[in-house]
Formats: C-alpha cells, structure tokens, sequence
C-alpha cells in the first residue's frame, strides 16, 4: 500500500483502502470475533438443557428447525463471519512473517500472556474443531452411531467414546485461551480503552472464557462420569 | 565482576551475521554502554573491530541507544534505556546475550546498529502541525485543560529508540506511531489534521514493513518512557474515524 498522500477517491475507494490497512482487518476481525462471542455463549445457553432431563434437548433443537429463517439467517452470519475471520487472520499473519524474517536468539516475554501469543495457534485449531464438531453432531458422517433429530442420544453416545470427549474437552480449552485474550482485544482494537474501563474487560475476558470453558466441558464430563444419560 | 557477552556480530547490512562469545571485566558503577567500552577498548587493543552500537546522550533522552539484552528490549530494569541501565543491577558470572532490534523495516547497518530510518518517515508524513506559527506564541495563549496537556505529554514522551518495534512479536511500530499521532492530536494545534495524519501515519507505517498490533503488550512493558496500550487504542480510533468521515475538498464554500 502506498502512503496516503492523494485525495480520497469516492466511498469504494475508502473502503477499499480500509480493509487493506491493518487496522481496518483488525477491526473485521473484531467485528466478526464479537459475533462469533454471542453465538459460542447463546450456543452454551441452549446446550445447557441437556441437565433438564433425556427430552430437552430434542425439542429446543426441533423448535430451532421449525424456524427455518432463523435458524438459516443465523446459519448464513455464522458463516460469513467465520469466513471473514480468517480471511483477516490469514493476511495479516502474513504480514507479520514479513515484518520479522529474523527472529531472536534468545527472547524473553516481559508481560504478554500465553493466550496472547498464541491467537494464531488457537484460532485455526479452533477452524479444525468447527469442521469436525458440524460433522460430528450436525451432519452426523463424523459419528458412527448418527441419528437424525435424536440430538440427546447422539451427544450421550459421542461423548461415551473417551477419545471424542478429549478432543471436545482439548477443544474448549483452546476456545478458552482464544477469548481470554480476545474478548478484551477486541475493545482495544476498536479504540475502547480507558484506565477506568480496561481492567474490568480484562476481568469481563476472563469470566465469559471461564463460563463458555466450565459450561461445556461440564457436558462430556457429565456423560463419561454417566450423570446424563 | 566477570560476565560473558554473546554479541551479534555483523559487517554490514549486505553480510550474515553470527552471534560472537566474549567475556569482559566490569564493576557495578558503570552503566551497560560504559561496560561495552570497556570490551571495545581491549578488542582495538587486540588489533580486532570493536563493537558497534549506537549511542549519543548517554542519559536516556536521545533515543539513539538500544538492543535487546537476554530477550528483553532495553534489558531488564523497565522505563530504562540501555545508556541509562547499570552493571550493579547484573551480578558475576551472567551470561548475556546483545542482539540488535529485530525487524525487516530496521535493517541491520553494523552489529547492535540499525537503521532506523523508517521512523523518520513515519513522521514525515504526518507527524507535524502545517499552522504557520509565527513567532513563538505566549505561553497560555491557547487555554488547554491541564489532563489534554498532560496525556499529550505522556504521548510526546516517546524518544522513538525502536523498542516497541524490538519486543513486539509482530514487530509492529503501533506504540510508536501511536505516541507521534496522540501528542498533536490531542491539542487544539493538531486536531484540524488529526484524521488526515492518522491515515497517513498509518499507512506509512505498514508501506515500511512493520507488522499489525494483536494487543500484546510487550511494547508498552518495555518503553523506557512509558507509552502505553492507550495510545494505540486513540489511533484506531482515529484511524475509524478517519476512513469512514473523511471529507473531499470541495470549492461550494467559495474558497476552491
Ligand atoms: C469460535 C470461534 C471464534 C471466536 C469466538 C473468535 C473470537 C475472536 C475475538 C473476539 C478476537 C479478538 C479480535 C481483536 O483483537 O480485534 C479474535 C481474534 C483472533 N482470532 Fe478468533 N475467534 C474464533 C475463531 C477463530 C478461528 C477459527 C480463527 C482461525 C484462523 C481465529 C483466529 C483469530 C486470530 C488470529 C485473532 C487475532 C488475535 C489478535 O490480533 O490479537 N479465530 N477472535
Ligand atoms: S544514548 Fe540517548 S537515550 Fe540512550
């Protein structure tokens, strides 16, 4: 990109050079990581039933089914946000590789935590995840015992295999770091920061990382250890 | 005290470079750059190239010093630069890796020295006020509420040594631009170009080759000035704003 001297030309052209700049990716990558915080916690939020009995369940899933703009309108945001996510995390890691061609010998981090430095580790971990969690519980060829609508006995059946609960339990975990850092990364990225405010979104980072990784582990743990059946 | 040094070694910017082992004799009354003339004097009296780091006030205001010392920018005292860093605060028997700041816009020129340059041109495309300001104008001429006066310091503290750039894992001179954007933009002076200056400013800075910001922070622990995350946080914000209101001239006012 060349250095912004000459007048800027018609709207396409801003929003063009908008989302060539790093911060107009770092903003989309928020933007998206928002969405993408709603839904993993609205997600929770309904799977959590599954303590309400072997029933729950199958009808709050038939009821999503049977408002099919919802569940499409969700469905289709879901996608494109995922799809935009990486698009920025993908570009910009590039532009990082270029920044450092050479590394340190010996380096040392002052303050940064773990989950900071590893958002691109946890994030396309967390890509790999969704693939195999959709055809794992949602399309079913990832799951040998895969009955349509019998969300309930598919979950109790999965989650039997110890393997499978690992990789959910492995899975959530990463959910986990990725927000610790995330949830108040993306406040910081849209310019939200204040010394009033700053310490509370980190604390606020925190809990939505302990409910979301709490609340969903509960559920394999809860069916190897045969309190949901 | 006796420390052993691993020093990067480099000719120049078109050579490769390695690290070098050396061991030195120090006391604790002298600062770091004073211990590496100690190791210069005896390398130009053993007939071989003395160590070449860069250096001019020696008391933590030029920003002209600056490597990375065991993986940490600057060393490990925080708000210190290596001029200003003491040997009381290392004990016998260290072993100290030097390695100069790390990053494809600051190319290596000689060993710790690099070439800072693209700094300089981030500046130059917007880190300025175009007010002719005729002579120097009272002091309180233009009344400005003592917390702007204040945060626009703490932002003008910024001597632009690079170490940002050096501990940040995307080397990414976010602290840096954000701190040359943040003093002017926050007064009066600076606010007509703010939007225009966050755009140019911006956008130079990646042309350069600098990585993005991921909010990590290792910038603002290691500044010997303490700029902070904060300021990063204005330019976004001026940068948004900047993209999405910025206006085209227009000669409807009669002034075209
Ligand atoms: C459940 C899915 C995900 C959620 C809820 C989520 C959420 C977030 C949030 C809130 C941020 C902070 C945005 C900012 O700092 O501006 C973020 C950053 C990031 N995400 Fe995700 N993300 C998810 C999936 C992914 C995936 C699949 C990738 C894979 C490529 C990814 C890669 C990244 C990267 C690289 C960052 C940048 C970190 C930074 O700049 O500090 N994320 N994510
Ligand atoms: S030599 Fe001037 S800041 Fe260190």
């Amino acid at each position: 990109m060349s250095t912004a001297t000459t007048a800027l030309a018609g709207k396409a052209a801003r929003d063009v050079r908008f989302l060539d700049s790093t911060i107009g990716k770092k903003v989309v990558m928020a933007i998206t990581g928002v969405i993408l915080v709603g839904f993993v916690i609205g997600h929770l939020l309904g799977n959590l039933q599954v303590y309400q009995g072997p029933h729950a369940l199958d009808v709050y899933a038939e009821k999503l089914k049977s408002l099919p703009p919802l569940l499409w309108g969700t469905r289709i945001v879901l996608l494109i946000s995922v799809g935009l996510h990486i698009w920025s995390a993908v570009t910009l890691a590039g532009l990082q590789k270029r920044a450092r061609p050479v590394g340190y010998v010996k380096l040392k981090p002052v303050t940064s935590t773990y989950a900071s430095r590893t958002m691109y580790w946890s994030g396309p971990i967390l890509a790999l995840f969704i693939v195999y969690h959709l055809l794992h519980f949602t399309t079913g060829q990832a799951h040998p015992q895969f009955v349509e609508g019998k969300v309930h006995q598919n979950l109790v059946l999965g989650f039997q295999n110890p393997l499978v609960s690992a990789s959910y339990i492995l899975a959530m975990l990463m959910l986990g770091m990725h927000l610790y850092h995330g949830v108040w990364s993306m406040f910081q990225t849209v310019g939200v920061n204040h010394p009033k405010y700053t310490p509370m979104l980190k604390k606020l980072a925190a809990a939505v990382s302990a409910f979301l990784v709490i609340g969903n582990i509960s559920i394999p743990i809860s069916v190897l250890a045969g309190v949901i059946k | 005290m006796k420390l052993t040094l691993h020093v990067w070694r480099q000719k120049n910017a078109a050579s490769q470079g390695k690290m070098e082992r050396y061991e030195v004799e120090a006391n604790e009354h002298m600062s770091f750059l004073e211990m590496l003339d100690v190791l210069n004097e005896e390398l130009i009296g053993k007939g071989q190239e003395p160590v070449a780091f860069d250096h001019d006030c020696r008391e933590g205001i030029c920003g002209s010093c600056g490597f990375v010392i065991n993986g940490v920018a600057h060393g490990p005292m925080p708000g210190t630069t290596v001029c200003q860093l003491h040997m009381r605060h290392f004990k016998a028997g260290d072993e100290l890796y030097l390695e100069p700041w790390r990053a494809s816009a600051f190319p290596v020129v000689k060993d710790l020295v690099v070439d800072r340059g693209a700094f300089d041109r981030i500046i130059a495309s917007g880190g300025y006020i175009s007010a002719s300001t005729g002579s120097a104008p009272d002091a309180n001429a233009v009344p400005i509420p003592k917390k702007y006066a204040d945060l626009s310091m703490d932002a003008a503290q910024c001597i632009g040594c690079g170490a940002c750039v050096a501990a940040c894992p995307n080397a990414s001179a976010s602290l840096f631009t954000s701190a040359k954007i943040s003093h002017l933009g926050v007064l009066p002076q600076g606010e007509p170009e703010r939007r225009e200056r966050a755009l140019r400013m911006v956008a130079t800075a990646t042309a350069e080759g600098f990585g993005n910001c991921t909010n990590i922070g290792e910038c603002e622990a290691v500044c010997p000035k303490g700029i902070r995350l904060e300021f990063i946080a204005r330019m976004n914000r001026d940068y948004i704003q900047a993209s999405w209101l910025q206006r085209q001239e227009s000669s409807a006012g009669g002034v075209g």
